[in-house]
């Protein structure tokens, strides 16, 4: 009351005030853009930028992982100006300058996770605090995602993932952290049951058997509901160990269980297992219910096919992406790829790839590395020419919103990378659904919490 | 219903033919040496291994660029042909289809030298330390023998493919008169069975029939007497080491086809071997044996959809139950000598 008698103004008070804002290096902060810009986990303050790359290297997953390791590799180098320039030429609308990105150049560092969660989260705790990773991605095994991503929401990292399909992953166990370009499970089944039912007819007894953990459950779900909405009856669901090797004791119940469809919810090395298993006890030339007998493998990619060689031939199932569909962006990314590595990649690399790109276009477009604005960046993102058709990264769950294909395996193949034929492409109009189905919440992308 | 049991009896047997195989080894090292040999897995591991190497060298190619043909990344299109087929023709053909038979004339030697190597350089030393010293210095042995193959051939499983005739099913149903394709069974699954029963049988017969199995079955009862009469059972012991080292190695072999080997696969069967081993009776050969069908059996039938609704999980657990029963009730095992694993 003593300053007031003094004749201290209001504007006064406000001068004194604006001063001591401006001399105390405040104002910077918030009249420009990048005012947070301290203020996050591993914000890179040298000319490098480093992501942190998650990896089944060994485990049931290992073949994804090695393709994913080379497309990450590959897409570093294209972000750094390397090489012929891959999808960075034909991504629409893009801000790459093929300079790193925001002229930072791109490094990277690896860790196994051997398809365990445990190991994948400890991994990518690694990464983040001891070598300063800015974005985590990878993964082969929807546990693996859901574990990382709910680590990265701790850490105010960004996950991109790599191949996970289980529904969880943008469903129940979403994150505003965690970005999926991948398709998932529910949208496997909208697009494989009506090919099912034209090519096998609606009178179907299937028998599931189904790798024990998310990912499993959640394609026995929508697999299940998709074929019993077309008139397929479920005879039996049963789980089977992630990793098993031997399938015969699970088998033998099959034969005579009454069905006339197997569907093999596994991926990786345990659907060559199960799959390469299930012909050798004969169940391709068997009859039942007076139908020939049907083996599917509602997830499937050219790696496990190859590994499956003759017992895939014939075998229906849906695929995120194959190198030999004919858009601009496919032809660019499997020559790129093709001409690095002597082989085509598989849609685990492709979606590898892709990530990467994204993440990078994303801090582009924000104009810093900021992960909330990142991530504003990339909810409701619409782009082209990554070899998927026109694709929505849904805002409301993180979910890339395309087309997804239905393969099979290739009666008769013209090289050894030749094993699965598209059958068709669904458009993604048809396997949009409602975020709200899954439930989950993405929770909040601030306060950024510092690792 | 008849159908299904006689299925899961089926493959009870297959189960159970690997299991006693590997336990046959193990207790024919533990009744002749006295030494609990955790490094009997790897031997498996090494026997497998020795067929993944057979094909790598019969398959190694020659790389000619076909620049009329282009890859899909727009190259010259590359044309493999293995040397082996250039060398030999059609015979080439054969050997590259039954590599996995063929393969087992490489396995007998090196598995036989590695086994006599083994026991000369380490174990020998170890014959009069406790079980402990032992089961740590063979599992140390295991350990290194697992680096070993993996640095050499990756981590990841190598798949061995089957030759072509032998792939697919075999309708048992129809062969015994009954309805055709109802009972089938993978026909290299019912030619492991076969191979185990006529390895099992060969051993029996060599320790039963032969004047040297006569000395080694003495040996196994009283080591001292037998060397008291001027007999070199410490030579013997130790072609009976190499003798298990083969039979580990072969049953690696056959394996390959139905499990592409990876460096660990010799650990995820030496537990289980060695469960099959205590619940049949420490140093017991027949008990091995049928410890090994019997859990073999019980796993499959533990696998049927009806039990596992009634009990959960009970497939995964069945063996370790029964060994806990086992090991309560009857300490010896089934077949075991009185005193042995006794108080």
């Amino acid at each position: 009351m003593t300053l007031l008698k003094r004749g201290l103004s209001r504007r006064r008070v406000l001068q004194t005030g604006l001063a001591g804002i401006i001399g105390t290096g405040v104002a910077p902060m918030i009249f420009t853009k990048g005012a947070w810009a301290q203020e996050f986990c591993n914000n890179p303050t040298g000319d490098t930028v480093t992501f942190g790359l998650n990896l089944p290297l060994t485990g049931a997953y290992a073949e994804e992982g090695a393709d994913e390791q080379k497309a990450y590799e590959l897409a570093i180098k294209h972000l750094n100006g390397e090489g012929d320039g891959g999808l960075l030429n034909v991504l629409q609308p893009s801000a790459l300058k093929g300079n790193g990105i925001l002229g930072k150049k791109v490094a990277f560092v690896s860790s196994d996770s051997q398809t365990k969660s445990d190991v994948a989260r400890a991994g990518a705790t690694r990464m983040i605090e001891r070598d300063g990773a800015i974005m985590i991605t990878g993964g082969s095994s929807s546990g693996e995602a859901i574990a990382v991503q709910g680590l990265c929401q701790e850490m105010g990292v960004i996950f991109m993932a790599g191949l996970t399909h289980s529904n969880d992953t943008t469903g129940k166990d979403k994150k505003r952290y965690g970005f999926r370009h991948f398709f998932n499970a529910y949208q496997s089944g909208i697009g494989l049951a009506p090919v099912l039912g034209q090519e096998y007819g609606m009178d179907r007894r299937a028998y599931h058997l189904t790798a024990d953990y998310t990912w499993g459950w959640t394609q026995e779900e929508s697999i299940k509901n998709a074929t019993e909405a077309m008139g397929w009856n479920t005879v039996a669901a049963v789980r089977t160990p992630l990793g098993s090797t031997d399938y015969s004791q699970y088998l033998t119940p099959i034969l005579n269980s009454g069905a006339d469809v197997l569907i093999l919810n596994h991926y990786g090395l345990d659907m060559v297992n199960s799959l390469t298993q299930a012909v050798q006890f004969g169940m391709r030339d068997r009859q039942a219910n007076g139908k020939d007998f049907q083996i599917v493998t509602p997830l499937i990619s050219e790696l496990m096919a190859k590994g499956a060689g003759e017992s895939v031939k014939g075998i229906f199932g849906t695929s995120n992406w194959h190198w030999n569909l004919q858009d601009a962006g496919t032809i660019a990314f499997t020559k790129s790829f093709g001409a690095a590595y002597g082989s085509p990649p598989s849609q685990a690399a492709h979606t590898a790839y892709v990530q990467a790109l994204l993440y990078a276009d994303a801090v582009e477009r924000a104009g810093t590395f900021y992960p909330p604005e990142v991530i504003k960046a990339l909810e409701g993102h619409e782009f082209d020419g990554m070899g998927n058709g026109a694709t929505l990264y849904r805002a409301e769950d993180h979910q890339c919103i395309k087309n997804v294909l239905v393969v099979r395996g290739n009666e008769s193949p013209t090289s050894e990378f030749d094993v699965l034929n598209v059958v068709q492409e669904v458009p993604r109009e048809t396997v949009a659904y409602d975020p709200a189905i899954f439930g989950g919440e993405l929770g909040p992308s601030e306060p950024v919490p510092m690792c | 219903m008849f159908e299904v049991i006689f299925l899961q009896f089926l493959n009870g047997l297959d189960k159970g033919a690997a299991y006693a195989l590997i336990a046959l080894g193990l207790t024919l090292v533990f009744g002749t040496l006295g030494v609990v040999n955790f490094a009997h897995g790897a031997l498996f591991m090494l026997g497998a291994f020795c067929a993944v190497l057979f094909r790598q060298l019969i398959t190694l190619e020659t790389v000619t660029l076909d620049p009329t043909k282009l890859s899909p990344w727009g190259s010259p299109l590359e044309i493999r042909e293995p040397l082996v087929q250039a060398w030999f023709g059609d015979f080439g053909a054969v050997l590259l289809n039954y590599s996995v038979l063929f393969s087992i004339l490489l396995t007998i030697p090196v598995m036989l030298v590695v086994g006599i190597a083994l026991e000369r350089g380490i174990i020998k030393h170890f014959y009069k330390r406790p079980h402990a010293e032992q089961i740590l210095v063979t599992f140390g042995l295991a350990i290194v023998a697992q680096e070993l193959i993996k640095s050499f051939f990756g981590p990841n499983p190598i798949p061995q493919p089957m030759p072509t005739d032998l792939r697919g099913a075999a309708d048992i149903g129809a062969f015994l008169g009954m309805q055709a394709n109802v009972i089938t069974y993978p026909i290299w699954r019912l030619i492991y069975f076969l191979f185990a029963a006529v390895i099992i049988g060969g051993v029996f017969a060599f320790l039963q029939f032969t004047t040297f199995g006569m000395v080694v079955r003495a040996g196994m009862a009283d080591r001292e007497t037998v060397g008291l009469l001027g007999i070199n059972i410490d030579k013997r012991f130790t072609i009976m080491f190499g003798l298990a080292a083969v039979v580990a190695g072969m049953a690696g072999v056959m394996y390959t086809p139905l499990l592409p080997p990876n460096y660990h696969i010799g650990m995820d069967f030496l537990v289980l071997s060695f469960v099959v081993v205590v619940v049949g009776g420490m140093g017991s050969l027949p008990g091995a044996v049928a410890a090994g069908f019997l859990l073999g059996i019980l796993q499959s039938f533990a696998s049927m959809t009806q039990v596992k609704d009634l009990i959960p999980g009970i497939d995964q657990i069945i063996i370790y139950l029964v060994a806990v029963v086992i090991l309560l009730v009857r300490p010896r095992g089934l077949l075991g000598r009185r005193g042995v694993m006794e108080a």
